[in-house]
Parts: C-alpha cells; structure tokens; sequence
C-alpha cells in the first residue's frame, strides 16, 4: 500500500486585533457580493432590475427563494 | 511587524480563496447548466402556459439565453468566490482552533462544516423551488426564513463540534456531535415556519429533477472548493518552505 505523503503544514496564521479587524472588513464585502448574487434588486447594484434579472438562475439553481 | 519564518499573511490565504471560489462557482455553473437549466426552462413553460392568455408578455430585461449562459455562470462564480473569500478568513482566524496539523483536514473540514450548515440544513427546511412554485406574496417571510436556517445550519455545526470536544473517547465523542448538531437543527426546524406552495398540477418529476440538481450544483461547489483550497494551500505551504519567507519578499 502506497504510504500517505504529507506536505509539511503552514505555519499557524497570527491572530492579532488588526488582522481581526481587516478579516471582518473583507468578511463584510464577501457577504455583500453574496447578497448581490443572492436578494439583491437593485438596491446594491444600482442597476434597476438588470443584474437581478440576469443572474435569475443561478438563483433558483442555488436554492435561494426567489418569487 | 516581524514575520515568522514562513507564515502565511492573511492576503495571501484570501488570495487562495478567492481563485478556489472562483474555480468552484464556474465548475458548479457549468454543472448546473447541464444539469439544471433543462428543468428550469421545462418549469418556465409551464408558468407561460398558466398566464393569463392573450396577455402580451412584458418584454423580458434579460434574454432567456442570456440568463441561463452568461448570467448563470456570473451568478455562481461571484457566489463561489465571495464564500471562497469567507472561507479563507474562516481558516485564517480559525486554524489554531481546527486542532489538526494538516492543513488539507483544515480545509476539508472547514468546507464540509459549511456544506452542512448552510447548504444541507437549510435545503431539507426549505428545498428550493423552480420558476412556476412559490407564492410572490410570503416572498419576504420566505427570504428571512431562509436566512435564519442558513445561521441555525452553522450554529447546529458548531454546537456539534463543541459537544464532541467535552469527550475523551472518540465514541462518546462522535455520539456527542452528533447528538448537539441534531439537537439544534430539531428545535430550529421546529420553530421555523413551513411553507407548501406547490401547485397541485405541477409535475412532481420536474419538481423532483430540479430540486436534485440544484443540491448537485452546491455540492459541485462546496467539494470542489475545498479541494481547490487544500491543494492551494499545500502549494503556498511547499513555496514557503522551500523559501523560508513569505511570497512576495518583504525582507530584504
């Protein structure tokens, strides 16, 4: 039997209140992208009901409920 | 700051993310459009059908090719990429708390942890509907429901995980997790509101087909993503102890 090869791991990321702070930044435009994707009708996007209606979709496919 | 030798930053990990989302929500895009898009236009002929005829149609915003192609495939590669961002955060605050020391279990771990909790949780709650099911009124009801299961999915998960960790032997712990993951999905499906807004025509196969697909298409995303991510961190872990510092050099 083939022995499992392991790449040695990544060193432990350091957790400190700035990278707290900038991974909830980040977080925070993540979710609003997923929104855009998932409810958004316009009020996001700017675009009336253009991108909403594009990415119709996607949105029954994903399993968000839509109408 | 001084960095240790070979950590990873923070930009980096997210980096990693953002292309594995990326990657997952194209491939799952192209699953669904051969896999999903025939029952989504099979459903949206039966709403024309049931329109009020003689009615001329609004004009469409979106052109039905252009909706199932272009459209799809942007929908679910900005969805893959900005979980693949959470994801990569996610590892990064989390790692140390993941107890394992193999970053290909972290991610893994991590990606399943969210399969369960915001995809197989909320769709057994709330299975998504093609076009020509649901009711346009509870709309609003339907989407803050749908929001609360995706939070109680991740909390079930959670609780599942620190139950397990009040046991030393690995039974015990495995029907400890097990027992506080189920404990939280019963009271949240409980309390949370149903909804049944199938037409009684529609066609139960076409229900069905759609329903399949769409859980195929998450979980296209969800597996691919994480396998992305485990590979690409396996590949940063070899750069940087090959390197001994951070990608870009920021020593001199």
């Amino acid at each position: 039997m083939p022995k499992a090869h392991t790449t040695k791991p990544l060193a432990l990321p350091a957790v400190s209140p700035r990278l707290l702070a900038t991974a909830a930044g980040f977080t925070g435009i993540m979710l609003l992208l997923a929104y855009l994707v998932a409810f958004d009708q316009g009020a996001i996007s700017q675009s009336g009901m253009y991108l909403h209606e594009l990415m119709h979709d996607g949105r029954h496919l994903l399993g968000v409920p839509c109408h | 700051m001084p960095l240790t030798h070979g950590t990873p930053r923070y930009i980096q990990l997210l980096l990693r993310g953002l292309l594995a989302g990326l990657i997952a929500g194209l491939l799952a895009g192209a699953f669904a459009y051969i896999a999903g898009e025939p029952h989504v236009n099979a459903a949206i002929a039966i709403e024309q059908a049931a329109a009020p005829a003689g009615e001329p149609g609004e004009e469409p915003l979106v052109e039905r090719d252009i909706q199932s192609t272009v459209g799809l495939l942007l929908a679910t590669g900005l969805y893959g990429a900005a979980l693949g961002g959470i994801l990569a955060t996610a590892y990064t605050v989390l790692r140390r708390r993941l107890r394992t020391g193999s970053d290909t279990t972290a991610a893994l771990g991590l990606a399943a942890a969210a399969l369960t909790g915001i995809v197989v949780v909320p769709y057994l709650k709330y299975p998504p509907n093609p076009p020509a099911v649901g009711n346009p009124d509870t709309i609003d009801q339907r989407t803050a429901a749908y929001l609360a299961v995706l939070v109680l999915g991740l909390v079930a998960v959670w609780a599942g995980v620190l139950a397990a960790r009040t046991q030393t032997h690995q039974w015990r712990r495995a029907a400890a997790g097990t027992a506080g993951f189920l404990t939280v999905v019963a009271i949240a499906y409980t309390l949370l509101p149903t909804f049944d807004e199938v037409p009684d025509d529609f066609p139960a196969t076409l229900l069905w087909n759609f329903r399949i697909s769409s859980l195929g298409t998450q979980v296209v995303l969800w597996t691919t993503l994480g396998l992305t991510y485990a590979g690409l961190l396996n590949q940063l872990a070899d750069t940087l102890t090959r390197t001994g510092r951070p990608e870009p050099a920021t020593t001199p």
